[in-house]
């Protein structure tokens, strides 16, 4: 049963090397295959799946050694997996997800020259991604983070014809390294502090070690995430990255990859537990992420960048809750799950929309859609209603535990975190409202594009509704299934832990209020976009909107704290080169030059005046003998 | 008299010679001149011999001379080739180790 | 030890005869040896060379060294002054050295580094000196070739080998450094004629000039009118300057002699009074002050002024050819 893993991560990377290597014969199935070898993959892990739920709690982790990696003196780095309940969860969300947007993108990328390379790049992804979280030691999960970095920015970048699409491939890319140089950092200093890279040493030791090193490798750690998951301070790369193409949005940048942070810090958890200050910077971020995430969206009239601000708001909630310890890593990756599904239900609706659109995203140029795409208006509404926080859909289960567990931090803290995340449930009611409203209803807005093109608005093909549909299914049902009987709860506790903490708020208030800050939320969208008609251009609007619509200046804040400053040390540092370094150099060699040029009038090329030095050298020795002797 | 007034008659003679050959330009005069100092240090060697008892200093005189000749065979060789090239016998036109 | 020490140590002065004979010789070997050095020019210097070389030899047959001394007499003053002799010749006899210094400094420095040299090497003598010497009476006993060559095969066989491959290198190297390589292809006689044809001149080139009172390659033949003829000149000469004026009388001679003839015919004979141009060449390569070619100034008539063309450093095959 173990090596199925082996296979299961084999099967999609596989597939990147063939489409990759095989050239343009593929061409023709290169798609199929690609999606086969992902649904291949979703198979396994169903097996696999079937196979743990077969053991007993405790037992349910399989370990599966490939081989030494690099065996050198105390250095040991294997390729080996370790398959346990969060592992499993992963891997059933990365490969069902996955498995459903390869299916989408074969229609939506049906009219692309380089389908196939793109499906390798989406097979690469997909077997990286398995790498990270099936990894069992934290050398092999860098192989896997960094491989769907590479993946990422290959998506990123993959109309690579526009400069937006290459410049955002390369902000991505930039931004990630330095979350990167966290997670090294944090590697390094692991194994300085444990001897060894494999979670179980580590985490176990974890309890050993001083507090100052588990909070320095905790706040690496958070570094990484932050740029992996786009959370502030590295969040800026994620709105740009939805110049990929849209399957890519949902699959990396909405439902697996930018999750990866959550996933590390909840595999971290040992380490977080024993470093407070660590947990509670976490905390901070996912707080300040989930606020800006949820402004940005509100302000966006581009609707993958207001998804791309939903999804950086969620993520936040998922950081929020896996910071908070024990209390929150189950719901932190249970919301992890139903985000998953709704929200690459909702890039995938928007694809449809743009698909139909002319690739126009513009939502203020939509309106009145419903009428022309049933099936993505039901699906895209199904998922709205989950993320909403819609009662008995999957994200009003998984948001509601994350709120009462920030409750269940104690004292004011709680109250500020639970506070700050029904402000972020009310904005994400609001936001997603306006999404809505902007693209189904009203008068219809659209126009005629460059080329005079009257978009005519039809649904998508087959490929493309189903996966939309399933998702939707997933959206409904999820949370209810996790909940029923708390499976997912129990599914998880093994490998998290599970703490209730003492709420001075009960779960049904918990419930009740988030219900009445989405009703609001829902209600001051309606009351600007629903009820009045949506201008075809953008109002001024007040400070804020304007700073929210430039992501609430992210990117000046980059420019002038590290662009500018790198220009002025650059070229600092490049004065200093060419007038201490070089100078130093050329006055060296001039030095030298000058000398050799004056000694060289000895060597005058007179066969005498050598001969003349000659006899001078003799007569010396001479005269030096004689001496020797006379004394 | 004493055989030292022939190694003093050497020492001048080989001076005189090295002297001529700092002084003259000419390639073929230069090496008349070391011949000059060969045949002074030739003298001085019989010399030795004598005030020695042996022979091996005749020996050693013999050879020079034998050496010497080889090497006026090929130096004035040297000579001619070079006056052949440049139309000069002068030591000091052979400077192109100069730039 | 010390006994069989001063048996040999017998002698400590040479005899009167010898004593005569080195402070007459000696003397002269220096002058020799000075005049070797001194001497402008360069047959002088080997004369002066040679006459210290026999002097040496003398002084070696003194020495006991009879088989040296006809060696020195044979090899150096039979062969190696003539093999100095020889090349002299072949670089150009009357080539006189320039005894002006143009190396600054080196004229001092030379003095110095001589005297002091010789001061030391005198002075090292001196403080080496010993009283008394062994002689060669005892060594000499079976004949002094016999007993060079009894050490020479013996002791010193190896190095007697060793310089026999030496002197073979030597002849070995001789010959190729004085071997010419023919670079470009021997013209046919084909070819030959075709260029002689598209030449200047198809018929041979006029001789030099050859009269009645002068029968030499070194003057120019004289056309009509009295002035030398260009073509008449030898390359090499020219490029020596060895070029001899044509004297002027010979000139005015001929003249009056082709005056005459027209008389007797009956003609007026147009004296053109040529202006005599120069056909003393001073091609110098080298420095000017260096004058390796300086022309006899005994030949250089008056009034003649260096306008020779730009042929003279033609080399002496090329003038050969050009003239057959």
């Amino acid at each position: 049963m173990e090596s199925l893993i082996g296979l299961l991560v084999g099967a999609p990377l596989l597939g990147a090397a063939l489409l990759l290597v095989g050239g343009r014969r593929l061409d023709r199935v290169g798609h199929w295959l690609a999606t086969a070898l992902a649904a291949t993959s979703f198979v396994l892990a169903a097996v696999l799946f079937s196979d743990l739920l077969d053991r007993e709690g405790e037992e349910r982790v399989l370990h599966e050694h490939l081989f030494s990696w690099v065996p050198v003196a105390d250095l040991r780095a294997d390729v080996a997996f370790q398959l346990d309940q969060l592992s499993m969860t992963f891997v059933l969300l990365i490969t069902s997800v996955g498995t459903l947007i390869h299916l989408y993108s074969i229609g939506y990328m049906a009219h692309d020259e380089r389908r196939r390379r793109f499906f390798a790049y989406l097979n690469l992804f997909l077997g990286a991604m398995l790498l990270l979280v099936l990894a069992d030691n934290y050398l092999l999960l860098y192989v896997g983070w960094e491989g769907v970095g590479l993946a990422s920015f290959l998506l990123i970048g993959f109309w690579q014809h526009k400069p937006s699409a290459a410049t955002a491939a390369k902000k991505a890319f930039i931004v990630n390294r330095v979350g990167d140089i966290g997670l090294s950092i944090a590697i390094l200093l692991m194994f300085t502090t444990f001897g060894t890279f494999a979670f179980e040493p580590v985490l176990d030791g974890a309890t050993g070690a001083s507090e100052a090193t588990l909070t320095g490798i905790g706040l690496m750690l958070l570094l990484a995430a932050c740029g992996k998951s786009a959370q502030v301070p590295l969040q800026s790369w994620l709105g740009d990255a939805m110049e990929g193409p849209t399957p890519v949005s949902a699959l990396i940048h909405a439902a697996t990859m930018v999750t990866a942070g959550v996933y590390l810090i909840t595999r971290s958890g040992a380490i977080f537990d024993a470093a407070p200050d660590a947990q509670t910077v976490v905390v901070v971020v996912g707080a300040v992420t989930l606020l800006f995430g949820a402004i940005v969206g509100c302000a966006k009239d581009d609707i993958k960048k207001a998804l791309a601000g939903s999804t950086m708001s969620q993520i936040g909630y998922m950081m929020l809750a896996a910071g908070l310890g024990p209390v929150g890593y189950v719901f932190a990756i249970m919301h992890l799950v139903t985000h998953g599904f709704f929200k690459a239900g909702l890039f995938l609706g928007a694809g449809s929309v743009m698909h139909a659109m002319n690739d126009e995203v513009d939502m203020r140029r939509y309106g009145g859609l419903r009428r022309h795409m049933p099936v993505t208006f039901v699906t895209f509404g199904l998922a709205y209603l989950a993320i909403i926080g819609f009662p008995y859909l999957s994200g009003f289960f998984s948001k509601d535990e994350i709120i009462y567990a920030g409750f269940a931090k104690g004292g004011t803290e709680g109250w500020i975190l639970g506070g700050v995340m029904l402000l972020g449930a009310a904005l994400t009611a609001y936001y997603m409202t306006r999404i809505m409203l902007m693209t189904f209803f009203g008068e219809k807005r659209w126009q005629p594009d460059a080329h005079g093109h009257e978009p005519h608005p039809h649904e998508a093909p087959l490929t493309m509704t189903i996966p939309m549909i399933v998702l939707a299914f997933g959206s409904v049902f999820a949370g209810f299934l996790f909940d029923s009987g708390e499976a997912f709860v129990h599914w998880l506790e093994p490998v998290t832990g599970l703490e209730h903490g003492d709420s001075p708020v009960g779960h049904g208030t918990v419930g009740l209020a988030a219900t009445a800050v989405m009703v609001v939320g829902v209600a001051g969208a309606w009351f600007q976009y629903g009820r009045r008609p949506v201008p075809a251009v953008a109002p001024t609007g007040r400070l804020l909107t304007r700073a929210a619509r430039r992501d609430l200046l992210q990117d000046d804040f980059n420019h002038a704290a590290f662009v500018t400053p790198g220009n002025y040390l650059t070229r600092g540092l490049v004065y200093l080169d060419h007038k201490l370094v070089d100078g130093l150099v050329n006055g060296t060699a001039a030095s030298f030059g000058g000398l050799s040029g004056r000694l060289r009038r000895v060597q005058n090329g007179f066969a005498r005046s050598y001969a003349v030095s000659m006899f001078g050298g003799a007569a010396l020795l001479i005269a030096a003998t004689l001496l020797m002797r006379a004394v | 008299m004493n055989p030292e007034n022939y190694l003093f008659l050497a020492a001048l003679l080989f001076t005189l010679g090295a002297s001529g050959v700092l002084l003259r330009r000419n390639a073929i005069v230069v090496f008349m001149c070391v011949e000059l100092m060969l045949n002074a240090s030739n003298l001085a060697l019989v010399t030795f011999s004598r005030m020695h008892g042996n022979l091996d200093g005749q020996i050693m005189a013999f050879f020079v001379m034998v050496v010497a000749a080889a090497e006026v065979v090929v130096g004035l060789a040297v000579i001619v080739t070079v006056y052949r090239s440049r139309h000069s016998a002068s030591v000091d036109d052979a400077s192109l180790m100069k730039l | 030890m010390s006994a069989l020490a001063t048996a040999l140590a017998a002698e400590t002065s040479t005899s009167t005869g010898e004593a005569v004979q080195f402070w007459v010789l000696g003397p002269l070997a220096v002058a020799g040896g000075l005049g070797t050095v001194l001497m402008r020019r360069a047959v002088h210097s080997a004369l002066c060379l040679a006459g210290t070389m026999v002097i040496l030899a003398m002084f070696y047959l003194a020495n006991g060294a009879y088989f040296l001394g006809m060696v020195q007499i044979v090899v150096y003053t039979g062969a190696v002054m003539m093999l100095f002799l020889f090349v002299l010749m072949l670089v150009g006899v009357s080539a006189t050295d320039s005894l002006k210094e143009t190396l600054k400094g080196q004229r001092w420095l030379a003095a110095g580094c001589g005297l002091g040299l010789g001061i030391l090497l005198i002075a090292g003598i001196g403080q080496a000196s010993v009283g008394s010497f062994t002689g060669l009476a005892q060594a000499n006993a079976d004949g002094n070739v016999q007993g060079l060559a009894s050490l020479l095969f013996t002791r010193y066989v190896v190095a007697f080998e060793v310089t026999g491959v030496l002197l073979t290198i030597a002849a070995v190297g001789a010959t190729l450094l004085t071997h010419r390589e023919r670079i470009e292809r021997t013209k046919s006689q084909r070819e030959q004629a075709a260029e002689r044809v598209r030449g200047d001149h198809v018929p041979p080139l006029p001789a030099p000039g050859v009269y009645a009172r002068h029968n030499a390659v070194d003057l120019p033949g004289l056309l009509p009118d009295g002035t030398p003829a260009e073509l008449t000149m030898i390359e090499t000469l020219r490029g020596r300057g060895q070029i001899r004026e044509v004297h002027r009388q010979s000139v005015a001679d001929v003249a009056a002699l082709e005056a005459r003839a027209a008389g007797y015919h009956g003609q007026t004979y147009m004296a053109t009074a040529p202006k005599p141009r120069s056909v003393t060449a001073l091609e110098t390569t080298g420095r000017p002050d260096e004058s390796g070619a300086v022309t006899d100034p005994r030949d250089a008539g008056p009034g003649t002024t260096g306008t020779t063309g730009s042929t003279g450093t033609t080399g002496t095959e090329d003038a050969e050819e050009a003239r057959q």
